[in-house]
């Protein structure tokens, strides 16, 4: 977010060298970023809060009392009351952090796998098969992203599994255009052709050498990936198109919460900002791991 | 002191991070007399260009400051003046050119546009008139069929295209000085040439002052009357081209004769090596600046700050040793035949 | 100019027929037959038959594609069996008021964004700078349909300063219009608004230490004038890019925010046909949706040429973004 200062006063006075980029350099550089700790710091809690869920939460997230539904804050014992089946909403608070982690991080993974391999043999074989890879990209890319993950999800139905999938379907043209374009470029460099004609195999050369040369634009890319997948999920299962009840989710407790807004605000407020709380956290750290990797990439 | 057209007294300018502050300039003193070309030379990082900046007040400002010192301009202290009174100023009275005419020209606005915007700065005339007056700036820097390059976009023309366009800029409210910082190092020799005869020609018409920032002694022997040389930010020697020229002071102005005359340095962007590099400016320098890469120190040079001096009528020098005429001998006659 | 407006619209036709293709599998991709899901497991054997063949299903899958093809070019994009309506119909009635509200958040996002970043990168490193900056993370990290769902409870449920949901007609009078306006178009705003934000601050952090600016400023030109003339037409060409991106965010924020506050338009009519398992709306209005993409990105390359002088035609190759 904070950009390299063009006119710090080394750059005007002295004439400073490229400094070697090594993994001390770059540590430095992210952790003096006091906003991206920060995020990194909220993005461990969450880890954190996800695996130890059992531990973290008061109650079973999907113990039913329908007698005591709806309760304030502080109520019997519930930390931040119950929901309208009476179960505990701060324990499913905790719970959810698991859906929208393991959503998260998954259909990125899935996103990032499909798209890198198709990003690799486009840029790289060129060609026809690039053309209809990227113009098959191209097309998955007019759709406005939750529109299409929406789209699979009505038609591959409801459960985490689906979920990961749809989002990750969604997520594959930005990894392949991204992997494609640092390809083409990486492709013009001398040594692949010396590899090449050293008799390298193809896939030698595209996990050796080319691959690599991908890895900074490509981690940059999933961290912030992470955050949107997050979002989308919870989106989708606002629409009633996520995870299956009665598995704790942070937006189907949103879409419950907004039914009950005036009895129960806490629901839709809090499963809201544990959202945004964990978004905000990953977008921090990925603009701070952008700073530090790849200042070119813009937002 | 009335007749200078300009005279900078003790100028420091430094540069803040929350690191650390460089002390860019320290201690500039200069003066110009009207229609006079001064050139002021030295390393990148010697402070040249900042003191140019500085005088335009175009220090980015955080992080830069001008923290002490005087700019005089017709006996009116430029640092007091307000925001207003100095924007009447930039581009009327004092006019600037850059290095790079690659990069100095607004890529999205048309040329005439660019010079019109100049012109209708400062003199209240209609949009029409300042595209005339335009298109004859145009036709004064040698650029031909006006009529239609006027209307053409900075990328459609050459190099040395651009650099008259810049002069047509710089020049279009007949400014009484004119700073031009490294004006022809990134041009072609030829080009060079006619850009620094162009300037000529026009400062005689015009009657205009010019401070020529440059690393090319050649320019400053072509184009100069007298001459500044900067190091580390401040100044070390100055005088008519010809004293410096045949009677250097300073051990660093030595360094830069000599590398000159014996490397060609017509397309090198920095100067040829003098050996070690200048002090760091975020530390205080005790000493001479120049202390770690003179030859001829002594115990005295590291301890003591050397004062800038008159030693002979015009000519100034900063070293302890500029009287001591053994060293001089040796160096004496070797530039100029 | 007119020459390549024509040339370009041609570069599309790949583009829409890749994205009928996709629609179209993604169609058959559902399990069983999607004629006995979409009518619901209480339907005769009789009416999940009939159905199939009104639908094509029981055609070889290239045949179904053609005629597919086929109705599209001719604007059928089918006929829905819940609304019992041409989809084409369906889309025409509500897609004014998606337009509607996508316009009124873009130019809330444009208005508020683009000047945000511009004082950002003036006052780099202020406080106010860093405001901005925070703000703006906090905006491109916020799930719209909470914010959406909080306004409502803030302005509405506790205010009651704006209508909860719907669309106001101007028969009721501008005032009420615009009030049920509000809260949805600063929801759908948010995100591409903090996106304008942050772009438009490094774009310009980029373009204000050139020395073209260090030109302007020596010419005397004011800071205000250097800023939104000379800064700002030079970072216009990234900014451009994003508005093509944040387009596609708008067309599927309506979605939610359409959800949220019962507004009329595309994206309350793809959720209401989801829940209504009527396929065929879902396909064609996305179809169409994606379209309506396409064609708003070619006109930010048009743009592109307006903005950037440099930009040259002859040479750039037509892509789908």
């Amino acid at each position: 977010m904070m950009n390299v200062q063009p006119n710090t006063p080394e750059t005007i006075a002295i004439e400073e060298g490229n400094l070697p980029v090594n993994e001390k350099v770059f540590l430095k550089k992210l952790l003096k970023n006091k906003l991206a700790a920060i995020g990194l710091a909220v993005t461990i809690l969450m880890i954190l809060v996800a695996i130890f869920a059992p531990f973290i939460a008061t109650h079973p997230p999907n113990e039913m009392n329908v007698g005591n539904s709806l309760k304030p804050i502080g109520a019997d014992g519930h930390f931040l009351g119950t929901d309208n089946y009476g179960r505990d909403l701060f324990s499913r608070l905790v719970y959810g952090a698991r859906i929208s982690l393991i959503v998260g991080v998954s259909a990125v993974l899935f996103g990032a796998i499909l798209g890198t391999f198709l990003g690799l043999i486009s840029g790289y074989f060129g060609g026809k098969l690039d053309s209809i890879i990227m113009r098959t990209m191209d097309g998955l890319f007019a759709f406005p992203f939750i529109l299409l993950a929406i789209t699979l999800m009505t038609v591959l139905g409801q459960g985490l599994v689906n979920v990961i999938i749809a989002i990750g379907i969604a997520n594959i043209p930005g990894f392949a255009r991204i992997v494609r374009g640092q390809v083409l470029s990486v492709k013009e460099e001398e040594y692949i052709e010396v590899t090449h004609s050293l008799g390298a195999t193809h896939s030698r050369i595209l996990f050796q050498h080319v691959l690599p040369n991908c890895l900074a634009p490509l981690i940059v890319y999933g961290t912030m990936s992470v955050a949107g997948a997050i979002i989308s999920e919870a989106a989708l299962s606002f629409l009633g198109l996520g995870v299956q009840p009665p598995t704790a989710s942070w937006g189907s407790i949103l879409k419950d919460g907004k039914d009950f807004l005036v009895l129960n605000p806490q629901m839709a407020t809090f499963s809201g900002l544990a959202i945004l709380i964990t978004v905000l956290g990953i977008n921090l750290f990925g603009d701070g791991l952008r700073d530090a990797l790849d200042p070119k990439m813009r937002v | 002191m009335s007749e200078n057209l300009l005279s900078i007294e003790d100028l420091d300018v430094e540069f803040r991070s929350s690191s650390s502050t460089v002390k860019a300039v320290n201690g500039v003193n200069l003066t110009l007399k009207k229609k006079e070309t001064l050139g002021i030379v030295g390393e990148s990082g010697s402070g040249k260009s900042v003191t140019a900046t500085a005088l335009m007040q175009l220090i980015p400002s955080p992080p830069g400051k001008i923290s002490n010192g005087k700019i005089l301009f017709n006996g009116i202290d430029l640092l007091t003046l307000s925001k207003k009174e100095m924007r009447s100023i930039r581009g009327n009275e004092i006019a600037m050119i850059f290095q790079d005419p690659m990069t100095s020209l607004n890529p999205v606005f048309t040329v005439g546009n660019q010079i019109i915007e100049a012109i209708r700065q400062h003199k209240k005339i209609s949009k029409k008139e300042a595209r005339l007056e335009a298109i004859a700036m145009l036709k004064t820097v040698g650029i031909p069929e006006p009529e239609k390059r006027i209307d053409m976009y900075p990328h459609e023309f050459s190099g040395g295209m651009r650099q008259r366009a810049m002069i047509a800029i710089a020049l279009s409210c007949n400014p009484k000085l004119l700073i031009a910082d490294e004006p022809t190092t990134a041009l072609d020799v030829t080009v060079q040439a006619q850009i620094l005869e162009l300037m000529k020609d026009l400062q005689q018409t015009n009657d205009t002052a010019i401070i020529m920032i440059t690393h090319d002694l050649g320019v400053v022997w072509e184009m100069c009357d007298n001459i500044i040389v900067m190091y580390a930010g401040t100044t070390v020697e100055s005088g008519s081209v010809e004293t410096i020229f045949k009677n250097p002071l300073h051990p660093y102005t030595w360094g830069l004769l000599e590398s000159q005359i014996t490397t060609d340095v017509q397309h090198n962007e920095k100067l040829p090596a003098i050996p070690g590099s200048p002090p760091d400016l975020r530390k205080p320098v005790l000493g001479c600046p120049f202390v770690d890469r003179c030859p001829y120190s002594e115990e005295v040079c590291h301890t003591k700050k050397p004062e800038y001096i008159e030693v002979e009528p015009g000519h100034f020098a900063a070293c302890h040793f500029q009287h001591e005429t053994s060293r001089l001998e040796k160096k004496e006659g070797m530039f100029v035949d | 100019m007119g020459k390549y407006i024509i040339k370009r619209l041609f570069d599309l036709l790949p583009t829409v027929f890749v994205v009928a293709v996709i629609v179209f599998i993604i169609t058959r991709l559902i399990p069983g037959n999607p004629a006995a899901v979409m009518l619901g497991p209480t339907a005769s054997v009789e009416d999940i038959e009939k159905l199939t063949t009104q639908l094509g299903l029981d055609q070889p899958l290239y045949k179904q594609f053609l005629d597919y093809l086929l109705g599209l070019l001719q604007g059928d994009f089918g006929t829905s069996l819940s609304y019992n309506q041409p989809v084409a119909q369906l889309i025409m009635e509500r897609f004014p008021n998606t337009v509607i509200l996508a316009l009124a958040a873009l130019v809330i996002a444009l208005l508020i964004g683009i000047p945000a970043g511009m004082i950002s990168a003036a006052r780099q490193n202020s406080a106010l700078d860093y405001g901005v900056m925070l703000v703006s993370l906090l905006g491109v990290s916020m799930p719209i349909f909470w914010l959406g769902v909080m306004l409502v409870l803030f302005f509405s449920v506790n205010l009651g300063w704006f209508p909860a949901t719907g669309m106001g007609t101007l028969d009721d009078g501008l005032l009420s219009y615009i009030k049920h306006l509000i809260l949805p178009s600063i929801t759908l705003a948010t995100i591409p608004m903090a996106t304008f934000a942050r772009i438009t601050r490094s774009s310009m952090l980029e373009v204000i230490s050139q020395e073209y600016i260090k030109t302007a400023r020596a010419k005397g030109v004011a800071e205000f004038w250097v800023i939104s003339k000379h800064v700002l037409k030079n970072a216009l060409t990234p900014i451009l890019t994003v508005l093509g991106m944040q387009i596609s965010m708008l067309l599927g924020g309506a979605v939610l925010t359409e959800t949220i506050f019962s507004w009329p338009g595309m994206g309350r009519l793809i959720v209401d046909a989801i829940d209504k398992r009527d396929f065929v709306v879902v396909q064609g209005t996305v179809l169409f949706i994606a379209i309506i993409f396409v064609l708003v990105n070619l006109l930010v390359d048009i743009l592109y040429k307006v903005v950037n002088p440099r930009v040259n035609y002859e040479s750039s190759k037509g892509g789908g973004q």
